[in-house]
């Protein structure tokens, strides 16, 4: 809603200026986005009249031009324009004149002839084209014949003004109108409040012998009021009004079309103008439309109607869409002599869903839709067939036609000024909040220490107490209100055990040098092909969007690495090296038989290329032992025990670097090198690597609180042991032979090196082990040691057919 | 003999002036106090000396022994000393070459942002909530007093799954969950974190964005608690002089409902490029919950009041790190993301 400063001023006496008066809109919930100021670089242009235009002595396309401009001697300007002649009033910007986009004016010679200024154009003068008609917004701008020379052109076209632009809230529907924001203006002011009240002369005819009303369906349409107008002559609207439409950014078009609109900004309530003569049996009748009926809007698009939606139909058939936009059939136009002027009240919420279904929003349809005042209809239709009059003449046939079948009464509601007081933590004396409701007219009345407020029906969006609270907590001023903080049983602020551990992840991920990523819930469908899954996979069943905005995005993801190996894939591409990134995110597995998925929180990682090369140190390349180490670190990290990895099958991975990652014989993940596949289809250079927790399992694992145990007083006893084995054979397996083998007394074995190569025949690796071990109560014998070595070497050769070498 | 005793000293004292090294020391001393060295030999040719002249020279011997062998322990000092510092400076490095870091990765922005929320809300005794993503339209809307049809709804372009199902527009639902949860019990005091998704995507909006929102349910809560609440996280989250304002606002589920605004903390309110000279930034949406949600979760809102809040993540990082784009927060370039 864009209002005029000066405008508004016609209903409210205003001593502050528009800025000042926009804060205290802003901070009163009228929230004023910008004050554009009109016509502020615009100076010294005057009207002026062209007495006699000349051929240029030396151009074919400039004319010399005598214009006075009311200073006795008419002044000689040079212009190219073509839709001039002698005779028209325009505007003359003088020497020195300032006009729109910086433009200056000087003297000048324009091919040796002088000129002194130069006629204007409207969008020289800053104004829109697109508010202005056809004729006006091409070329010099033509002023009425009766504006007088030699004044200001800023004031005769309303550029000392300024709009304040509204960003209304969608509850404000009352303050889609002139009057309705001077409404909000006088009660922060604390003044007067002045409504125009419509004196309409009538003639002797009656309107009930020349057209008749009817409302088929009550409930989408409570009130339609009609007044008839003949004689009119349908011509431009003078300029003042022009000046208005323009700065609330409608366009004028026509006497009669500029009424309808400037009243609907002034009061709120949009109006229709039928040709009378175009009118079918000049009948009316309210319905609903029928199926597949079919009406050329004004805007020259046939629409096709349905039930769901109300029409205005005559004997003939539809005439306009309820609230939404008019026929071109019964359109007014030049040739127009007699009006039916429509003021009518229709569903706000039918009237929303036909202009979503139609896909026609207009200045009307979202009035209507917001709720307008139901019994301000018949002073309206008053209102406009008053300026009809006034501006195209014509007379007011006698009477309205007001058909108001249930009519509806202004609510009343209780309101405890001790219940403003606790709901707001304020102590706003009754008197004042009294006099707050009735600077907003509503009408109070005392009940003892309560109020009991009338709301009128131009407030549809207030409904009880709590609503006439906000009323007082804004009008009071919400910057007068202290801050406490709550009062009550303290609480303690903490995450619990599966949030924090979100945040220990995410902190141990970084100290793995991992970044964390943010990417999009949604994919593309193909992800699920670029993944290598297989057509049964149950990952390929996900929640599609019924409106996405592209494929792109319209499948709530299962898996989190692709978006991962898009995000790597994209900085490759941007000619990073390397990448080693995470994520922790939601997946959305869907449930048979339930509205919602599950959603399941992941971490998933990708690796690239190596780590960070360092000056002194070779980079390491960050391939399946570098991500494995990374689980490894994050899960010791997470006080996680037992944990175990084995050869997994995905068909995401690698087949034979792959491993499933389990803890207390639960399922927590994937870890391992990309398969192949997956590698060409992101269109990744080379082998890349990634693992995947499901952190609700993880969240679940047993992380028992750590005992201690007493530090060892007897020394460690080193060995180490190498031994041949046949490639195949796990080095999991082989530890675990180890540990069985030697018992407790084993503290700890490493494996240090595995060895293929020269010495070591084909199919077989040397690995080989340190091993230490140590009891609690006594320093260990070489014996003992021997003993256990012995028994060592002896389980690795029976269970794996190891080779002890020497 | 004495004399010569002298001699010896003397040239002694100055052959170890000369010494640079432990080699030389070690010569010097062999040469001279060594079992062939020549005060030896010297002091081995006194039993020759008569009974008199004997202790007279044994004590100049002595002498001379102990002032050589205090200047060879000097001498050495020094010499290792200045052998110390030879190496020393031998040794230096360029200090200025990098440290062998370890590869530390970042924290997205989002997140460090979220977390500096959410400990401050802990710090004022806030739970952290949870909810559903893909969201019930009963939690999403209806719950929050936005029936079908109901014009709000246009503020929020919704992605649906099918009519019932949709992506949740804001973290809101999770107030209304955890109502319903907690009914008849207060206080209820949680923030919600969390993903949201507007059909949107432009310059200034992304389809997937993040929010914070608050709830604070109880016996008695006030509109004046909510602006302490609000004032003292935004003093907490821009700095001590940051000041706050709230403008009416509307929000179905809430009323009175209030944009707040924060003073610039770029300009301290004096108007800039940052606040596009207003000295004001607005961060978060706010209010009193509406009494028709409380009724919905089962409370009695003339027994219990509380209010609400809900920031966008997005924003909050943008102003405090000074991003231009919000699309740098998803595009994930890593050049970008190694900056926070």
């Amino acid at each position: 809603m864009r209002v005029s400063y000066q405008w508004l001023k016609d209903y409210v006496d205003i001593q502050i200026s528009p800025r000042e008066l926009a804060d205290k809109l802003t901070l009163s919930g009228l929230a004023v986005d910008v004050v554009e100021e009109l016509g502020a670089e615009i100076e010294n242009v005057v009207t002026g009249r062209i007495e006699k235009i000349e051929r240029h002595p030396n151009a074919d396309k400039l004319v010399v031009c005598q214009v006075d401009v009311g200073q006795g001697e008419p002044l000689q300007i040079v212009t190219g324009a073509t839709n001039v002649g002698e005779g028209h009033i325009i505007p003359v910007a003088l020497e020195g004149a300032k006009l729109a986009k910086g433009l200056q004016i000087k003297r000048s010679k324009l091919r040796g002839v002088e000129s002194r200024g130069m006629l204007c154009s409207g969008q020289e003068l800053g104004m829109e084209s697109k508010l202005m008609s056809s004729d006006m917004a091409n070329g010099i701008l033509i002023l009425p014949e009766d504006v007088t020379i030699g004044l200001d052109a800023k004031e005769v076209l309303g550029l000392y003004d300024s709009v304040l632009e509204l960003d209304l809230t969608p509850n404000r529907g009352d303050a889609l109108s002139m009057i309705g924001v001077a409404r909000d203006v006088a009660a922060l002011l604390n003044t007067e409040l002045k409504i125009p009240v419509p004196k309409v002369e009538e003639n002797q005819e009656n309107i009930n012998d020349l057209a008749k009303i009817e409302i088929e369906d009550p409930d989408l349409c409570r009130r339609y009021v009609g007044r008839v107008i003949k004689g009119i002559k349908v011509g431009a609207s003078p300029i003042w009004l022009q000046n208005r439409l323009r700065a609330a950014g409608v366009r004028p078009i026509s006497n009669v079309v500029d009424v309808t609109n400037y009243v609907m900004l002034e009061m709120g309530q949009p109006l229709h103008a039928f040709d009378y003569d175009k009118l079918a049996n000049h009948h009316i009748i309210v319905r609903r439309a029928k199926e597949n009926e079919k009406i050329v809007s004004l805007d020259g698009v046939e629409r096709t109607l349905n039930p769901e939606m109300l029409a205005i139909t005559d004997a003939s058939g539809p005439v306009a869409v309820a609230g939404v936009m008019g026929g071109l059939d019964s359109e007014v136009t030049d040739a127009t002599v007699n009006l039916l002027i429509e003021s009518a009240y229709f569903h706000p919420i039918n009237v929303r869903r036909t202009s979503k279904a139609l896909g026609l929003r207009s200045e009307s349809s979202v009035r209507f839709e917001k709720g307008i005042d139901v019994n301000g209809c018949r002073r309206v239709a008053d209102r406009a067939v008053q300026l009809i009059q006034q501006l195209a003449g014509g007379s007011i046939v006698a009477g309205t036609i007001d058909q108001f079948p249930n009519p509806i009464a202004e609510k009343t509601i209780l309101l405890r000024p001790s219940r403003v007081n606790w709901v707001l933590g304020v102590e706003i004396p009754k008197q004042e909040i009294f006099r707050i409701m009735e600077s907003l007219q509503f009408r109070v009345q005392e009940q003892g220490d309560d109020l009991l407020v009338t709301v009128p029906t131009f407030r549809p969006d207030i409904f009880g107490e709590w609503d006439l609270i906000e009323e007082v907590a804004r009008m009071h001023g919400f910057n007068q209100i202290p801050e406490t903080l709550p009062f009550g049983a303290s609480t303690q602020g903490v995450r619990t055990p599966e949030q924090q551990m979100n945040w220990d992840i995410r902190n141990i991920m970084i100290s793995c040098g991992f970044y964390e990523v943010v990417t999009y819930s949604f994919v593309h469908p193909r992800v699920f092909d670029l993944m290598n899954l297989p057509q049964d996979s149950k990952f390929r069943n996900a929640m599609k969007l019924q409106n996405p905005l592209s494929e792109e995005q319209s499948v709530m993801r299962t898996v989190l690495v692709p978006s991962l190996l898009e995000a790597l894939q994209k900085n490759l591409n941007r000619r990073a090296q390397s990448g080693a990134i995470f994520e922790i995110s939601r997946v959305f597995y869907p449930q048979e038989g339930q509205p919602l998925p599950e959603e399941v929180p992941v971490l998933a990682a990708v690796a690239y290329g190596n780590t960070q090369k360092i000056w002194n140190q070779p980079a390491r390349p960050m391939d399946f032992f570098f991500m494995k180490g990374v689980v490894e670190q994050l899960l010791e990290g997470l006080g996680v025990q037992n944990i175990t990895f084995s050869r997994h099958q995905d068909p995401s991975f690698h087949p034979g670097r792959c491993a499933k990652i389990e803890a207390n014989g639960q399922i927590l993940g994937v870890v391992g090198e990309l398969h192949p596949n997956v590698i060409e289809n992101y269109e990744l250079p080379g082998r890349a690597v990634a693992m995947k927790l499901d952190l609700q399992a993880l969240a679940q694992t047993n992380r028992p609180v750590k005992q201690y145990h007493g530090l060892p007083k007897f020394p460690i006893v080193e060995r180490d042991l190498a031994v041949l084995v046949q490639q195949e054979v796990l080095a999991a397996d082989m530890l675990a032979i180890i540990q069985k083998a030697a018992g407790s007394l084993l503290q700890e074995t490493e494996i240090f090196d595995i060895y293929q190569g020269s010495q070591v025949p084909e199919g077989y690796k040397s690995v080989a082990f340190a091993m230490k071990f140590q009891a609690p109560d006594r320093t260990l014998t070489d014996e003992e040691i021997n003993d256990k070595m012995q028994r060592i070497i002896k389980s690795l050769t029976a269970q794996t057919g190891a080779e002890l070498r020497k | 003999m004495e004399q010569k005793l002298r001699n010896l000293s003397q040239e002694a004292l100055t052959a170890l002036g000369a010494a640079h090294t432990p080699e030389e020391l070690n010569d010097i001393r062999v040469k001279y106090l060594g079992k062939k060295g020549e005060v030896t030999q010297v002091l081995r040719g006194m039993g020759a000396l008569s009974a008199e002249e004997r202790p007279k020279l044994g004590q100049v011997a002595n002498e001379v022994r102990v002032a050589i062998e205090k200047a060879l322990e000097e001498r050495n000092n020094r010499v290792k000393e200045a052998q110390k510092e030879k190496m020393l400076a031998a040794e230096t490095i360029d200090i200025t070459l990098p440290g062998n870091r370890f590869g530390l990765g970042r924290l997205h922005p989002l997140t460090q942002v979220m977390q500096e929320i959410e400990n401050i809300f802990m710090g004022l005794g806030f739970k952290i909530a949870e909810g559903p993503e893909i969201e019930l339209d009963y939690y999403n809307f209806e719950a929050l007093n936005l029936p079908k049809d109901h014009p709000a709804r246009d503020m929020q372009d919704t992605f649906f799954i099918n009519p019932e199902v949709l992506l949740r527009t804001h973290t809101s639902p999770v107030q209304a969950r955890t109502m319903e949860k907690m009914v008849p019990q207060v206080p209820i005091k949680i923030i919600c974190p969390g993903r949201v998704y507007r059909r949107d995507d432009d310059a200034t909006h992304s389809p997937m964005f993040h929010q914070v929102e608050g709830l604070v349910v109880d016996k008695h809560i006030t509109f004046a608690d909510l602006k302490g609440i609000l004032a003292t996280f935004a003093k907490q989250m821009f700095g001590p002089e940051t000041k706050t304002r709230l403008r009416p606002s509307y929000f179905p589920f809430t009323e009175p409902s209030a944009e707040v605004d924060i003073s610039c903390f770029n300009c301290k309110g004096s108007g800039c490029r940052v606040c596009k000279g207003s000295g004001w930034l607005e961060i978060l949406g706010s209010g009193m919950v509406h009494p028709r949600v409380l009724e919905m979760s089962g409370y009695n809102p003339e027994e219990v009041t509380g209010f609400a809040f809900g920031m966008g993540v997005e924003r909050i990082a943008m102003l405090k790190y000074g991003i231009d784009d919000l699309r740098l927060l998803f595009d994930n370039d890593l050049r970008f993301l190694a900056q926070f």
